[in-house]
């Protein structure tokens, strides 16, 4: 009963954080009131059930996702985060509700994990190559970008995690995408590149409006990188902005132990405070 | 000596197995790097099947065990997604029950002796002028439905969700892939036979793949030691006297080793 209540609370301040959220993102602003397709929204998902092999993985699931958002899903190993990114590019169908893609959207997609077989000899080069139209300049400026200059001739399936991390994220960006959806995209990365990581993601979405949807373990860069927090464990627990996720009940149910550091890097990244 | 080599019958042989392998090699590539052998295995041994069929309604043998082989992809494809079973028992089903089902429909087959040889290990020195014409048509049809969607399939291939995204259908890619893997397997029964069918697309594949950068690359050089094992082979069967489908396989074997030595070593110095 209470993780029906929490859902609740949860889609309704996905509604107001959204909308809060896409003023700072320089783009039209928007009008009070739910309408159907607002301005800026990218992505919408609303009432979202997702059946793997039978099994019922993820229900209940809204969100709305702004140009220029960071919205960042944690929760459980097999609460359902693949899945849902799964969804939005539709890789597996829905059981329930919709999803809504503005027209013409470009999606960028990191995917969990890449398995390269050994037997395919792929350079990164041309593995960016495959992802559409670009010019060897662009593709070695885009290396250059994710830190990764130096891997343009080497093969993939002989790649790092890190490494491999940062050859899907520039093949994403080729795309010129209008909404990122990374699964994990930091995972194998060392301090210098995740740092360095987020800090493209900020540019990207102050200076070109690109959304994103990502998945993350890494609760203090969330909390203090993310305009709106969703806690999936099979449902909504509980979602809105970092820091009213940081303190609620769910939240702290699942990730009890570091609440203290997480509010503490969140305060210490922003002048303003929570009470 | 040199005369029997350029015999006509040779000639056409040689044609007909070259035309085969600028296929094969390629297709055989996306085989080895979706794991799709034992599939290259269930279309061929289906194809018997279409052989009866072929031959009790005197249709062209081509053309039924195009027909059979390519309905066992459909029957595989649908299966494998809706049935619990895992692809590989699947295809180990499909496989041996369509090379039975074959051998007893032609075991039944009123008043024809077939040569049941002929079609298990290929009969290339048979082949006619129309075969190799036709052989070299649908190679062409197949080759230029690869490259028009090589780029497709190779992100399809690295990873369905990923080809998705960038707004690709990978369900239908692969069923694509599969029809023309049925069709190249119906083409290349008649150099090696039902039983040495997946070797034509194995081999040369993986022979390339020790000296290849490049997913082309490797499909490039993949059907020219596919070619170049058709001919070497098919002069030693001659000179040796032994039968010619195995001997190319047997080529390409010898062509495999060769180069996975030459990578093995050039990848130490």
């Amino acid at each position: 009963m209470s993780e029906n209540c929490c859902a609740h609370a949860a889609s309704a301040k996905v509604h107001d954080t959204a909308h809060a959220a896409s003023n700072h993102a320089a783009s039209n602003p928007e009008t009070s009131g739910p309408t159907r397709w607002p301005d800026g929204q990218l992505l919408g998902l609303s009432g979202v059930g997702v059946a793997v092999r039978g099994k019922q993985i993820l229900s209940g699931v809204g969100l709305s996702l702004y140009a220029g958002q960071i919205v960042t899903i944690v929760g459980p190993n097999g609460g359902g985060k693949t899945s849902l990114l799964r969804a939005v590019i539709g890789d597996l169908p829905l059981t329930s509700g919709i999803i809504t893609r503005r027209p013409g959207l470009r999606i960028g997609y990191v995917p969990q994990k890449l398995a390269i077989d050994q037997t395919m000899p792929l350079t990164v080069s041309r593995f960016l190559a495959m992802s559409g139209a670009s010019s060897r300049d662009t593709r070695l400026a885009m290396l250059e970008r994710v830190g990764a200059g130096a891997l343009a001739g080497r093969q993939m399936a002989a790649l790092s995690g890190g490494e491999l991390q940062r050859a899907l994220l520039a093949r994403a960006l080729l795309r010129a995408p209008h909404l990122l959806l990374l699964d994990e995209p930091t995972q194998g990365l060392d301090q210098e590149g995740t740092v360095g990581f987020y800090r493209l993601l900020e540019t990207l979405r102050r200076e070109e409006g690109v959304g994103v949807l990502m998945v993350s373990h890494e609760l203090h860069v969330v909390m203090a990188q993310s305009d709106h927090v969703l806690c999936l464990n099979g449902h909504v627990c509980c979602a809105g902005e970092p820091e009213a996720v940081a303190v609620h009940p769910e939240y702290r149910r699942l990730f009890g132990r570091g609440d203290d550091e997480v509010l503490a890097v969140y305060q210490h990244h922003h002048d303003h405070s929570h009470g | 000596m040199l005369e029997l080599i350029t015999a006509d019958f040779m000639i056409r042989a040689a044609l007909a197995g070259i035309g085969v392998a600028m296929i094969a090699g390629p297709l055989g590539c996306f085989v080895v790097w979706r794991r799709m052998a034992y599939f290259g295995d269930a279309t061929a041994h289906s194809a018997l099947l279409g052989v009866a069929l072929g031959l009790s309604f005197d249709l062209p043998i081509l053309f039924g065990t195009a027909l059979v082989a390519s309905a066992l992809a459909l029957v595989v494809a649908q299966l494998t997604r809706r049935s619990g079973f895992a692809a590989d028992t699947m295809l180990g089903v499909m496989s041996h029950a369509a090379l039975a089902l074959g051998m007893v429909a032609i075991s039944q087959l009123p008043g024809l002796r077939v040569d049941l040889m002929g079609y298990l290990f290929g009969d290339i020195l048979a082949v006619s002028r129309q075969d190799v014409a036709l052989i070299w048509a649908a190679a062409a049809i197949l080759g230029s439905l690869l490259i028009w969607h090589w780029r497709a399939l190779l992100t399809a291939t690295l990873s369905e969700p990923l080809a998705r995204a960038e707004g690709l259908s990978p369900e239908r890619l692969r069923l694509g892939f599969m029809l023309a893997l049925a069709l190249a397997v119906a083409l290349a029964m008649q150099v090696t036979g039902l039983l040495l069918v997946t070797a034509l697309l194995i081999l040369p594949a993986a022979a390339a793949r020790a000296l290849a950068r490049t997913p082309e690359a490797m499909a490039m050089m993949a059907a020219g030691i596919g070619a170049l094992s058709t001919v070497i082979g098919l002069v030693l069967a001659f000179l040796i006297d032994a039968p010619a489908g195995p001997m190319i396989v047997t080529s390409a074997f010898f062509a495999f080793l060769t180069t996975t030595l030459i990578g093995s070593l050039t990848a130490r110095a």
